[in-house]
Formats: C-alpha cells, sequence, structure tokens
C-alpha cells in the first residue's frame, strides 16, 4: 500500500479506543468482567497495531503527512480543522503511547478484578477500562494534532481522565474524601498551567494569524525578529502549561496525590505518558524553543532544579508509590532540562526509555502491594499494615521472585546502569549539558547519584533483609495476567538503548526529520564513566546504610539521624504544600468569602434593598402630606405661589 | 414569501393554543393539561424548525419579514414588526428548545395548580420569542414587559419559602431597566426617526445623545444579563423559582438582555459603542471573576449556580462589546451554551431536590455510588459549563477570549487575560460542587436509597448533553447560521470607526 493510504488510518487511533468505550458503556456491564477488560485491551491493542503501519510507512517515505477531515471552528480569519498530522516525532508518541498502554490494559484485567474486591465494589470494574479507553483517545488527539488548538483538546482530555482515575475510589482516603480532594488538586492545578497554554495560544493567533503547526513554525525566525518580546512571552506561557502537565516547579505537587488513583493508573498516566505531554509539547515548538534563547535557558533551569528538588523528596518518603512519584518528578525534570537545552532528541530518548522502565516500576509496585494485600488476607493479623508502606515490607524477594527480578531491571534501568536503557538517554542528556552548561551539568550528576541512592533504599527496604510484618510474611506472587505485561516492560527497559546507540542514532534519524538535522549526541566516554560511577556509588551507599539498619516495622530512617532537619525537610516535601496553602489556598477562600458576604449581601444586595426601603419612606412622607386637611392644602398652595414669584422675581 | 402563513407569526402565537385548550379543558385533570402544555410546546419547537428550513443561510439581512401599521404617535407608525436574522433564530430555537424540555421536568415537581403553572409557562413561551423576533421597538418593550407578568407569577406562586419576597425583587430590578428603555425608546422614536429598528441602525444621531440612550437602554439588558454590580435579583429569584421557572430564566430571559445589546446598542448607538466598550468589558471581566469568587463559596446549590450565570454571562458580554468577528460570535454561541449547560445544571438541582427536598451541599455527598447514572450525566453538565474542550462551553469561551485578547477595539490584551481566569475559577467552584455532592462517601443515612434517573427525567437531559456535545465538536451549522448577521452588524461598526477617526 502507498504511504499516503495508510496515513488515511491516523484517526483510527483516536476511533478505535472511543468504539472500545462506547461499547463498554453499553454493554460492558451486562457482559461482565473479561469482556470489558478484553474490549478495552483489544481498542488499545488495535490502536498499536495502526501506530505501527504508520510508522511502517513513514520509513518508507519520512515526510510528514497531513489527513484533515473536518472543518472545526471558522469564524473571520481564524480557521481551525480536526487534522491530524502523521511526522516521525507524533508516531514515535503515538507508538509509546500504544503500546505501554495496551500492555498496561492487559494488567488492568488480573489487578482490577483483585482492586474492585479488594475495594468493595465489583460493580466499578467496567467504568475504569471506560476511563482507559477515553485516556487513551484523549492522548492521541494530543500527539496526532496539527494544530495547536486540537492539541489542547487532547490536553485537557487526558486532564479530565487523570481526574476521573485519580478519583476512582472518591470514597476513599483521608476522611473518606481525600482521593477526591487529590483529584480535584489535580484538574486545578493543570487548569492553572492551561491558562498559560491558552494565554500562548491567543498570543500566537495574535501574531502569526493561525495555530496550524507548519504555518506557524515557519514565521517563527521572522516573528522573533519583529517582536521578540512576544515570542519571550509565547514560549514562558506556554511553559506554564508545561509545568503543570509535566510536573515541574512550581505545579509539580498535584503528582504525588494523584498517587491516590489504582496503580496502573499511576504507571500509564502519571508515570508513562500524560505527564510527558510537556515534553513533548516543548519538542513539538523546537522552532519557537531555539529562536528565544531566554527562554530556553529558563526551561533548563525549570527542568534540572526540579530534577534535584523531587529526587531529594524521594529520598525521604516511605510509601512506595509516592517514591516513584517523586522519582518521576525527577525524571521529568531531566527530560524538561534536556529539551531547554535543546537536546530534543535526548529528551525524547529519555520519555521513550522511562516510559518503560517507570511504568514498569510502577506496575511490579502494584503488584509487590498487591501481594502484600494477599498476604494480609493470608495472615489474619489483628490489626491491618498499610501494604504501600516499605516499612511494612522486607524480604519480599523471596515471596515474589518474578516481580523481585522485574522491579530490579526497572531500578537498574532508573538507576543509570548500563547497559539497560535508562543509561543510555540519561548519558545523553548529561552529554548535552557537559557543552557548555556546567552548572546544570553538576547538578544533574547529583540528581543522578541520589536517584540511584533512593532506588537502592527502595530495593533494600522492600526485597531484603527479613519480612517486617505478617503481611511481608504471607505475601504471594501475582497473576500470569500480571506478570506477563511485566516481563515485556522488563525486556524493552533492558534493550531499549538499543534505540539510539551511540554511533548508530536510530531515533535521532528518524526524529531530524521532523526536528530538523541537529548533530548527533557523541559519546562522551568521561561523563559516561562519571555517571556509571554515581550510579554504582548510589546503590552501593544505599546498600550499606539500608542493610544495616534496624530491621523492625516503626524504626526510624538511618539518615534521620545523621541529616537532621535535612532528611525532615525531604520527609515533609520541603513543606511546599503547606507554603501554597497558606499563601494561596487560605487567602482565596477568605477573599471569596469576604466577595460573598460581607461585599455581595452587605453591600451590593444592601445598595438596591436600600433603593427600596428609601422610596418606601419618601412615600411615606409624601403621604403625610395628603392628610385630607384643606387648611394645610392651603397652607401648602401659598408656600408654592411665594416660590414661584420669588422665582420670578429673582430671575 | 413562499407560504401563505408567516412562520414567525406561528412560532410566535402557536403557544397560545394550548393556553385555550387548558383553559377549556382546565377540568379534565393534571395529567392532560400537561400533555397539552408538552404538546404544544413540541409543536412550537416542530415550527421553529420549519422556519429554520425556510431561514436562507447565506443572507445577512431580516428574513420571513411581516410589517403591519399599527398605531401612530406624534406622526411616527408604530408597526407590528417581526422578523427573523441569524442572531435571533438561534435565540428562538433555543426558547422552542429548552421549553418542553421545562415543562417534561414539571411531571413530579407541580403538583398544584397545574393549569395556571403551563398556562403561565407557555404565555412566557410567547413573550420570549415576540421579544426575539420584533423589530418595531414599542412592539418589543411591549413583549419585554409581558414577559415579566408570567415569571412573576412562576416565581411568586410555584416557588419555594422566600418566593414573594424574590418575585417582588425580580419585578422590580427590571422594571426599573425597563423605564429607562421605554424612556429611550421614546427618545428615539419622536426625534430621531421612528420606532422602526430596521429603519434606524446606523442612523446620526449625535454623540452625546447616543451615549445618554445607550445608557437607558444599557441599564436595562445589563440588569436583565445581569451584569456586575446589577444582579442581585439573580440569586434570589433563581433560587426562589420552580425549577422549570430557573430553567427558562437562566435559559432565555438573561439572553433578552444580552440579545438586546446586540440588537440596540450595537447598531443604533455604535459611536457610544465604540466610546464605552473598554467600560462594557471591564465590568464585564469585574463580574467573571466576581461571580466565579462568589459562587465557590455557597452553601445551596441552587445559589451556587445561579452565581455561575453571573460569571458566564460575563463571557457573553466581554465577547459582545470586543467588536471582533469571533468574540461576537463566541458570545451568541456561548448564550446557547449557557442556556444549555445552566439548564442542565438548574435541572440536576431539581432532581436532587425532589429526591431529597434540600438544597444544601452539606446535606449531599457520595451520591455518584447511588445514582450512578445521575453523577455521570452531572458529571458531563459540570464539564460541559467548566468548558471543556470536545463540549459546547469551550468553543464559546475560547472564541470570545482568543478575538478579545487581539481585539482593536479593545486596545489592550488585559481584558482578556484576566478573564481567562475565570477558566480556572470555573473549575474551583463547579469541581467543589461535585465533590461535595457526588464524590466522598455517603454521609446521610437518607441518602443510601435514593432513586437513579427514571426515564422521563434522561429523556430530559439527553437531549441537551447530544446538543453539548454537537457543538463541542461541530459547531459549523451554528456558526454559519449567524456569521452573515455578524458580519454586516461588525461592519457597521467598522464603518463607525473609520470616520471616527
Amino acid at each position: 500500500m502507498e504511504s499516503a493510504q495508510l496515513f488515511n488510518l491516523v484517526p483510527w487511533v483516536v476511533f478505535l479506543p472511543v468504539i472500545g468505550l462506547v461499547v463498554n458503556i453499553l454493554l460492558g456491564k451486562r457482559l461482565g468482567e473479561t469482556f470489558s477488560g478484553v474490549v478495552a485491551s483489544l481498542a488499545a491493542g488495535l490502536t498499536f497495531v495502526v501506530a505501527v503501519l504508520l510508522a511502517i510507512a513513514l520509513a518508507a517515505a519520512p515526510e510528514a503527512g497531513v489527513v484533515s477531515p473536518w472543518e472545526w471552528i471558522s469564524i473571520g480569519d481564524l480557521s481551525v480543522r480536526w487534522a491530524f498530522r502523521v511526522d516521525t516525532l507524533s508516531v514515535v508518541m503515538m507508538l509509546v503511547v500504544s503500546l505501554v498502554g495496551t500492555l498496561i490494559h492487559i494488567y488492568s484485567i488480573g489487578y482490577m478484578h483483585n482492586d474492585v474486591r479488594h475495594n468493595g465494589d465489583p460493580g466499578r470494574y467496567t467504568r475504569f477500562f471506560i476511563f482507559l479507553n477515553l485516556f487513551i483517545a484523549s492522548m492521541m488527539i494530543l500527539v496526532s494534532a496539527d494544530n495547536f488548538l486540537m492539541m489542547f483538546v487532547g490536553w485537557e482530555g487526558v486532564g479530565l481522565c487523570s481526574y476521573l482515575l485519580i478519583g476512582f475510589w472518591y470514597e476513599k482516603g483521608t476522611n473518606g474524601t481525600g482521593n477526591a480532594v487529590a483529584a480535584k488538586k489535580a484538574f486545578i492545578t493543570n487548569r492553572i498551567g492551561d491558562f498559560g497554554l491558552l494565554i500562548a495560544l491567543f498570543l500566537i493567533f495574535g501574531y502569526f494569524g493561525s495555530l496550524q503547526f507548519d504555518e506557524v513554525f515557519r514565521q517563527a525566525s521572522a516573528v522573533a525578529a519583529a517582536h521578540p518580546g512576544a515570542m519571550l512571552l509565547i514560549t514562558l506561557a506556554m511553559l506554564l502549561g508545561v509545568t503543570g502537565k509535566s510536573a515541574q516547579i512550581p505545579l509539580f505537587v498535584w503528582l504525588p496525590d494523584a498517587m491516590a488513583g489504582p496503580t496502573p493508573v499511576s504507571a500509564l498516566i502519571h508515570a508513562a505518558t500524560m505527564v510527558t505531554a510537556g515534553v513533548y509539547l516543548v519538542a513539538r515548538s523546537t522552532a519557537f524553543y531555539s529562536v528565544v534563547p531566554a527562554s530556553q535557558t529558563v526551561v533548563m533551569w525549570v527542568g534540572t532544579l526540579t530534577a534535584l528538588l523531587a529526587a531529594t523528596i524521594a529520598l525521604g518518603q516511605y510509601d512506595i508509590k509516592k517514591v516513584l512519584a517523586y522519582s518521576t518528578i525527577s525524571q521529568l525534570g531531566f527530560m524538561v532540562a534536556a529539551v531547554g537545552m535543546g537536546a530534543m532528541v535526548a529528551g525524547m530518548f529519555h520519555l521513550v526509555t522511562h516510559a518503560f522502565f517507570k511504568g514498569l516500576l510502577f506496575l511490579a509496585a502494584g503488584s509487590v502491594i498487591q501481594g502484600m494485600e494477599r498476604g494480609m488476607h493470608g495472615s489474619h493479623a489483628s490489626s491491618e499494615p498499610d501494604p504501600q508502606d516499605m516499612r511494612n515490607m522486607g524480604g519480599l524477594r523471596k515471596k515474589i521472585p518474578l516481580t523481585f527480578w522485574v522491579y530490579l531491571i526497572g531500578g537498574l534501568a532508573l538507576s543509570g546502569i548500563a547497559p539497560l536503557a535508562g543509561f543510555f538517554s540519561k548519558d545523553e542528556i548529561l552529554g548535552a549539558a557537559y557543552h557548555g552548561h556546567a552548572a546544570i551539568f553538576i547538578l544533574l550528576v547529583i540528581t543522578a547519584f541520589l536517584t540511584a541512592f533512593y532506588m537502592g533504599r527502595q530495593l533494600v527496604m522492600v526485597f531484603f533483609g527479613k519480612p517486617l510484618t505478617a503481611a511481608a510474611e504471607h505475601a504471594s506472587e501475582s497473576p500470569r495476567v500480571v506478570t506477563i505485561p511485566l516481563i515485556i516492560l522488563a525486556a524493552l527497559s533492558l534493550l531499549g538503548g538499543a534505540l539510539n546507540l551511540p554511533g548508530v542514532h536510530t531515533l535521532e534519524h528518524w526524529l531530524s526529520h521532523t526536528l530538523g538535522e541537529g548533530e548527533p549526541a557523541e559519546f562522551i566516554w568521561l561523563v559516561a564513566g562519571i555517571s556509571l560511577l554515581l550510579a554504582l556509588l548510589g546503590l552501593g551507599a544505599a546498600w550499606l546504610i539500608y542493610s544495616r539498619r534496624t530491621q523492625k516495622a516503626d524504626a526510624e530512617d538511618p539518615l534521620k539521624k545523621p541529616l537532621g532537619a535535612l532528611f525532615t525537610g525531604m520527609e515533609r516535601k520541603w513543606w511546599v504544600d503547606e507554603l501554597y496553602q497558606a499563601l494561596i489556598l487560605n487567602p482565596y477562600k477568605a477573599f471569596a468569602q469576604f466577595m460573598a458576604e460581607p461585599v455581595d449581601l452587605g453591600v451590593i444586595d444592601r445598595v438596591g434593598g436600600g433603593l427600596a426601603a428609601g422610596t418606601r419612606a419618601l412615600a411615606e412622607g409624601l403621604r403625610k402630606l395628603e392628610n385630607g386637611y384643606v387648611r394645610s392644602y392651603a397652607l401648602w398652595m401659598f408656600i408654592g405661589l411665594l416660590a414661584i414669584m420669588l422665582y420670578l422675581f429673582l430671575r | 414569501m413562499t407560504s401563505v402563513i408567516n412562520p414567525l407569526l406561528l412560532v410566535t402565537f402557536f403557544p397560545l393554543v394550548g393556553v385555550v385548550l387548558i383553559l377549556l379543558l382546565g377540568r379534565a385533570g393534571k395529567s392532560s393539561v400537561r400533555w397539552i402544555a408538552l404538546l404544544t410546546s413540541l409543536v412550537t419547537f416542530g415550527l421553529s424548525l420549519w422556519m429554520l428550513s425556510q431561514f436562507n443561510t447565506a443572507e445577512g439581512g431580516i428574513q420571513m419579514e411581516i410589517n403591519l401599521p399599527w398605531l401612530t404617535l406624534g406622526g411616527n407608525t408604530i408597526g407590528f414588526h417581526m422578523g427573523v436574522d441569524g442572531i435571533s433564530i438561534l435565540m428562538v430555537l433555543l426558547t422552542a428548545f429548552l421549553t418542553p424540555i421545562a415543562i417534561l421536568s414539571t411531571w413530579k415537581a407541580v403538583e398544584e395548580r397545574v393549569n395556571g403553572f403551563m398556562t403561565f409557562f407557555l404565555l412566557l413561551e410567547m413573550g420570549m420569542m415576540g421579544v426575539f423576533l420584533s423589530l418595531d421597538m414599542v412592539l418589543f418593550y411591549i413583549f419585554w414587559e409581558f414577559t415579566l407578568v408570567p415569571m412573576y407569577f412562576l416565581i411568586g406562586l410555584w416557588g419555594s419559602q422566600r418566593r414573594v419576597y424574590a418575585a417582588i425583587k425580580f419585578v422590580l430590578y427590571t422594571m426599573a431597566g425597563s423605564l429607562l428603555m421605554l424612556a429611550g425608546i421614546l427618545w428615539v422614536g419622536l426625534t430621531y426617526g421612528g420606532f422602526d429598528l430596521t429603519k434606524l441602525t446606523g442612523s446620526a444621531i449625535p454623540l452625546t445623545a447616543q451615549l445618554w440612550l445607550f445608557g437607558a437602554f444599557g441599564l436595562a439588558f445589563a440588569i436583565k444579563v445581569p451584569m456586575w454590580p446589577l444582579h442581585s435579583w439573580l440569586p434570589d429569584a433563581h433560587t426562589e423559582a420552580p425549577t422549570a421557572g430557573s430553567v427558562i430564566l437562566a435559559g432565555v430571559l438573561l439572553k433578552m438582555g444580552a440579545y438586546g445589546f446586540l440588537r440596540f446598542n450595537l447598531p443604533i448607538f455604535p459611536q457610544a459603542t465604540l466610546k464605552l466598550a473598554p467600560w462594557m468589558a471591564g465590568l464585564a471581566v469585574i463580574g467573571i471573576l466576581y461571580g466565579a469568587l462568589v459562587a465557590f463559596r455557597q452553601k445551596d446549590v441552587k445559589r451556587l449556580v445561579a452565581y455561575s450565570s453571573i460569571s458566564h454571562l460575563g463571557f457573553v458580554v466581554l465577547g459582545t462589546f470586543a467588536l471582533t468577528a469571533q468574540s461576537v460570535q463566541g458570545a451568541i454561541l456561548q448564550m446557547v451554551n449557557h442556556g444549555l449547560s445552566t439548564g442542565a445544571l438548574f435541572l440536576i438541582v431539581g432532581m436532587l431536590y425532589e429526591r431529597r427536598h434540600t438544597r444544601l451541599m452539606a446535606d449531599f455527598g457520595g451520591l455518584w455510588r447511588v445514582t450512578p447514572l445521575l453523577g455521570s450525566l452531572a458529571l458531563l453538565t459540570v464539564l460541559s459549563s467548566v468548558g471543556l474542550p470536545g463540549l459546547n462551553g469551550f468553543v464559546g469561551e475560547f472564541t470570545i477570549l482568543l478575538g478579545a485578547f487581539n481585539s482593536p477595539f479593545l486596545a489592550s490584551p488585559w481584558f482578556a487575560a484576566v478573564a481567562t481566569l475565570g477558566v480556572i475559577l470555573a473549575a474551583v467552584y463547579l469541581l467543589h460542587m461535585f465533590q461535595q455532592v457526588f464524590l466522598g462517601p455517603v454521609r446521610h443515612e437518607e441518602n443510601e436509597k435514593l432513586a437513579d434517573l427514571s426515564p422521563r427525567e434522561i429523556i430530559v437531559l439527553a437531549p441537551i448533553l447530544l446538543v453539548a456535545f454537537w457543538i463541542g465538536l461541530y459547531p459549523k451549522p451554528f456558526f454559519e447560521l449567524m456569521s452573515p448577521a455578524v458580519e454586516q452588524l461588525l461592519a457597521l461598526i467598522q464603518t463607525v470607526a473609520q470616520t471616527a477617526h
């Protein structure tokens, strides 16, 4: 088949998951769990097939193609279409989203079977798959859009799915509303970011007269020359959107709370795919950022500082998923730093490998948690320990060996141990920083060390030593529908580095058709050596410190004493949430209250009421004049006459 | 005209057929009265679709005109003059679409004096149609004032506890504005060449007079919209009105104000419009933020929705006075959108009230689990109101803000930039509301056994949500309908702006 004909398949990356979710809405409840899961997984799997076909077509003819079936909004000089773009960048995203997405759909068939029972509402099983398909559809709209506005549809669509899935167990969590609050927090924080993105869109339309990618990017350098301030504003406003979706400073606070969602959600949305949308946006807008160096610098620093900050927090967490959540923020920081440096390929490369190993880590963590939950049921312990708290684990290596091995692979890949996937992609980012960004390089290297350290800490606390609770003692391995996706992801984490091996640069060449020809990243032995050495040091130090700690469920963290206040800071997440509460949320509430009561009911409502009361008082007064006494009428007539004469006289 | 009978007359006055039938068969029982009203409003909707089929989208001017001389005042003819253009046709369709839905929503809610209720409801529909189709200022005024009467009784007789206070407040506020409008109508009519709107457009009225007249008309419309700070009749009227009344009040009556700006202030007082546009936009932006802030702190879910209207209508006024193609078309679309999503929100509040006889959010919680279908449809409605892309609200808000941001007449992107904050705040109060009512655990025992939506209730909500998706995904037919009329209006403004320089 001709490439152009294959390109026409692209709308199906959206239609297929939509068909899946519609089928499940209509029939899912009636036909049962297996049916729902299989339909949804099939929809996701077929999406992957379409993505592969598109990739094959592109391999033959790497020129971008646009399939633009319908007009959407057309007023005056504004014209936006529902238009799908097939190019090497969008297809990479489609492949990652549908591949990891399909694996997570399959995993969820098993995981959610237990989860809905553990949470006491088996009827909610189908709903999970409806939301999951909706997510794939939204994410595909985001990455396949050919203009900023359609991209924004996907951008907010995935935010909605995130909201729905974080709040999947909306009656659970702290005080019964914890999860609902976390969901709301995610949506609103993202909307703050979307505010920035909207402003960027208004500006783009104002200066470029279009929202279509090719049209806009073609003019980027001309507009940058004519209106440098506007380009700066556009790229910075866009960055606000990036910090929301990709959980960067200052809007990262929603992502750790998002772990309230079921674990497959954490893996798919809050680690592998959705949160990378910001990185994708910057890569997509290469033409913009490359003409505004000041913005690039800001992006680079935001990413670097986020990477460092989140890594320190990850060090002080006890919840297995929270560690991974902060790790995700930190790794996203790496990617954002990379695209900020202009190393778009390195950023995209890390995006892909991270999707594999972080998806794997989260899914494996889910397997650990459900292993613990089964252990709890098996042990009939009187008090239920938190199955996500790493202090309650220990020794799981022997209880759930398969999960342990895949977790180890994921952990080593994240830590940057050669030759696993994470090593190559992270090395490319460090290599880019090494050229001319000394401070960034140092901070990122420190972060890389911390990454290995907190991963080591987690591996030791979860899998080594002896079981610290009855739940850990009785933990058991997950069923095959859960472990098979784990094995596939583990293989991808092992081999993913091959996508862009030094000297071969497959991904580099592939993306160059969209991002433009650049210097292929050179492999610097010194940088690779430093990063590998630090990774080993981090893992080793964690091993030394944590395998010797007092092995008791309520024991203090061994770093607490030597680090003192520093550790408390990491443990308490540097009080960022508390800061926002005091600086933004509480004042907003108080201000709204002030407007609602003293101002609206007190002043504005009373003005109307006051006018009415005034009219009544006036009427009462006037009524007194009409008292029926002829003598008083005569008096008033006399006064009136006097007044008229006086007026005529004085005129 | 090809047809013998003018479609506009039929659409406007067909509801009277229902009124007569109810008067004749009033003894027949509640159920037949309900059916008569419903069928009448459905036929009216059908007639409005027939009118749509006769409408020529390519043409910008007035169509299906009918003009009968009626009275003379000071040498000027007052005509029974009606016509439809791309702006009013959408309002007529919205009215005809929402009325049967509102009537169907009263099936269980209104049990007392059903005859009276339905009579007033159909009279109200006739009045609203008249407002949107009148092309003579006096005729417009008569219909405008006429709508007050049935609404006054709907609130005052079928409302909740403080209904009488709310009804009187509603009438007094509106009357205060419309008296000034009447003075304005007489001034224009007697001094500047008659009461015929089609002859007045673009006529040369001196700037000072224009400013005064803009104020006189503008005040009446601003109270109706309502714009900040003239809104305080609205929360009371909405909260006390019966559900169907709130639906029509929010869905259609408020649009009469926004429509008035487009039909009177922009074309008849263009110089004043240009001068005052930034002030109107400023008030609109204040309204957007103010409504959102105050809505967030409400405990009564119906009051929350009422204040959200102030915020949403702020977008409409901003779009209108930004005077660009995108913003004005967005504003007109947003009038429809607000009618749909806020109408649906009031319907949902009504369904909650029918089940629990309370509107306090604290009395709910966790309902999604008890009434999954109601929860899901409520979520869709909330998302439409929040302006989620893919649904109707986004298309309207985005085009308004995009147009206002780049408007040469406002000459500053700040109005739109600050208004865009409203997009965040809408998520704050609406998700807060959704959480309070539908999420979390079921906290009250009474809520454990609530019934989910009945088929009738699904029929009430489904058409609104379907149109919400339609507008969100493919708004083209709607924009095509209004675009020639808006272009004509803006061309006029443009000419005036150029001659002023």
